[in-house]
């Protein structure tokens, strides 16, 4: 596979792009969506039920008094006013901030937040100048969210698209149970990130912890330090020159490309020597169950 | 679930009691049966601080007897600080059956404290020169206007507040633990020890005893074991993260001194807060946000990672 070339893959298919990226076709039509990287393509997070807001229309809240209900009924009392761009001030480490917003939103929080920050998103791009608790952007879907400072652990737990940025370095757990989209991380990560990973990609330019990639089923990891160790069946593979393109693209995106560049980075896959669940038998299943 | 909190000043005092019960009663919705504080004051000179209580709070429930059985127990411990030498210079009695002594005793504090503890019904809280251990049921303004720690100077400070899940709701079950018999030194812990029976048979087999069957007592009593054997508060928290399995972050005071040690899993929540005067921690950001409102820098520590500070 690293002897296809950028030319090569862009005159393929999308179906002969992933058999060349050695990523399994699956038997899953009709189950789900694997979207594939086009070099070409440019990202859109616009979804049809989005409500008519001017990324021009701009007002700041001041959250300091106010509770995560108040604060998380306020934005959306805004959005349906018109407000594309929301500035939240002073949030002091509250919980649940900016959870469940399903439409277009240019979000910016002036502080940090506490735990399951902006989860559940379905496209708003979001700036936190701060530093977010636990569980930031668990089960995004669409939409960006940038972390300036540091985040706790289980980052993008089970994230499903976007992009989930962490300038500074995160906690632990990383990117576990996730099913797409991608992370990335400016700094370092703790043990046991990618646990059970089933889609999509991480990026950390820094460090990662131990177990990295325990038990995942898919998705690809990208390590820029040095790795503590491996997880159960989580095996180190070579970077293709589509890797390569993509992970330039992305950290230079989101200003995290090192000065070295991106061939010093590891890639982390999945053995797929662990059971497929799909493939068991019924009798098996139910032995499971 | 539980929350604990700890906060350390350098070379200095400050209103820790205030600043913990701020910190605690931001963690009131992580644990709202209990709440308790070890604070840490400017060192007696030569005294002893014993917190001791004589019942629990829902045993004032039962009777008019109570109160005779109580005024028994107080007759008995103080007959037993005379036995033992130990001059009682005040005594204070925020309830019924909690009280503050200040002692002057100049023989072995860990005989004279398992002879109290001999008294049915009765348990230190806490023994030592700067140490004051408080906990009782509710939330930590509760708590704090009960025992008057609303002005508590001092220069560090650990606390707790408890959603009861291993033991009972009580007193007994509360943290911080007091590391008995060795003066000067607590616990507060988040989270479980699935060996706890097996370590504390091993440190009972080594002559120590237990008040409670509340898990997180282990961790008091394994670290009591580790610093009356030298080992420093360090190397305890490094070999702890070895010899105890679960998931846990734990904090541990001294008399000058402040530690931390988050299991191998990291499972358990610590966010870190460090200036060059003062270090703060806590279950969650809100809790050190309650007293610097400011926008702060802070870090969760990682796996195995073991930190102590020094007042």
């Amino acid at each position: 596979m690293a002897g296809v070339s950028d030319a090569e893959l862009k005159a393929m298919t999308q179906e002969e792009r992933v058999t060349a990226l050695g990523m399994r076709t699956e038997q899953l039509t009709g189950k789900s969506l694997y979207m594939e990287f086009d070099p070409d393509a440019e990202e859109r997070f616009v979804y049809p039920w989005a409500p008519e807001v001017d990324y021009n229309k701009r007002t700041e809240l001041d959250t300091g008094d106010m509770t995560t209900t108040e604060v998380n009924a306020q934005i959306r009392d805004l959005m349906n006013e018109g407000y594309g761009t929301i500035v939240l001030k002073d949030p002091r480490g509250k919980h649940s901030i900016g959870t469940g917003i399903l439409s277009r939103l240019n979000l910016i929080i002036e502080g940090s937040i506490g735990y399951f920050g902006v989860g559940l998103t379905d496209g708003p791009n979001v700036r936190i100048t701060g530093r977010v608790g636990w569980s930031c952007g668990e089960n995004m879907m669409s939409g960006t969210v940038v972390i300036e400072k540091n985040a706790g652990s289980t980052f993008g737990a089970a994230i499903r698209g976007g992009d989930l940025v962490c300038m500074g370095s995160v906690g632990s757990r990383t990117g576990i149970d996730m099913k797409g989209g991608t992370i990335l991380v400016g700094g370092d990560t703790g043990a046991l990130s990618g646990f059970m990973m089933q889609r999509g990609r991480m990026v950390v330019c820094g460090n990662a912890g131990k177990n990295l990639g325990d038990s995942m089923y898919d998705g690809t990891i990208f390590i820029g330090g040095d790795i503590k160790s491996l997880g159960v069946d989580a095996v180190e593979e070579e970077k293709t020159n589509l890797d390569k393109a993509w992970l330039t693209r992305k950290l230079t995106q989101y200003g995290l490309m090192p000065d070295k560049g991106v061939d010093h980075f590891t890639k982390v896959v999945s053995g797929k020597m662990l059971w497929n669940y799909d493939n068991l038998e019924p009798t098996e299943k139910k032995m499971i169950l | 679930m539980c929350g604990i909190a700890g906060l350390i000043h350098k070379g200095k005092s400050s209103n820790v009691g205030g600043e913990m019960t701020a910190m605690l009663q931001a963690l009131k919705h992580r644990g709202p049966d209990s709440t308790g504080y070890a604070v840490y004051g400017e060192p007696t000179d030569g005294d002893y601080i014993m917190r001791i209580k004589v019942a629990e709070a829902e045993d004032m429930n039962r009777g008019r007897g109570i109160h005779q059985v109580l005024a028994e127990r107080i007759g008995l411990i103080e007959g037993i600080l005379d036995e033992h030498g130990a001059n009682v210079k005040s005594k204070d009695a925020a309830t019924e059956y909690s009280l503050r002594y200040v002692l002057s005793h100049d023989g072995d504090t860990a005989k004279l404290a398992e002879h109290i503890e001999e008294t049915d019904g009765v348990e230190i809280l806490s023994m030592g020169s700067g140490l004051e251990l408080i906990k009782d049921l509710g939330d930590a303004a509760d708590v704090a206007g009960l025992y008057g720690l609303n002005d508590f100077a001092g220069t560090h400070a650990i606390g707790h507040t408890r959603m009861a899940t291993e033991s009972d709701v009580d007193i007994r079950s509360a943290h911080p633990y007091w590391a008995f018999p060795y003066n000067d030194v607590s616990v507060v812990h988040n989270g479980q020890i699935t060996n706890y029976w097996i370590m504390r048979r091993q440190m009972e087999h080594a002559g120590h005893r237990f008040m409670s069957n509340c898990d997180s007592e282990l961790l008091a009593v394994y670290t009591a074991h580790n610093l009356s054997k030298g080992v420093s508060l360090e190397d305890s928290l490094s070999q702890s993260i070895e010899e105890i399995d679960g998931v846990f972050t734990y904090l541990v005071a001294t008399k000058d001194q402040l530690g931390m040690a988050k299991d191998t899993m990291a499972a358990k929540p610590l966010v870190l807060y460090e200036s060059d005067d003062m270090i703060a921690m806590a279950s969650e950001e809100v809790a050190i946000r309650a007293i610097l409102p400011q926008e702060i820098d802070t870090t969760d520590p990682y796996d195995e990672e073991v930190r102590v500070w020094q007042a």
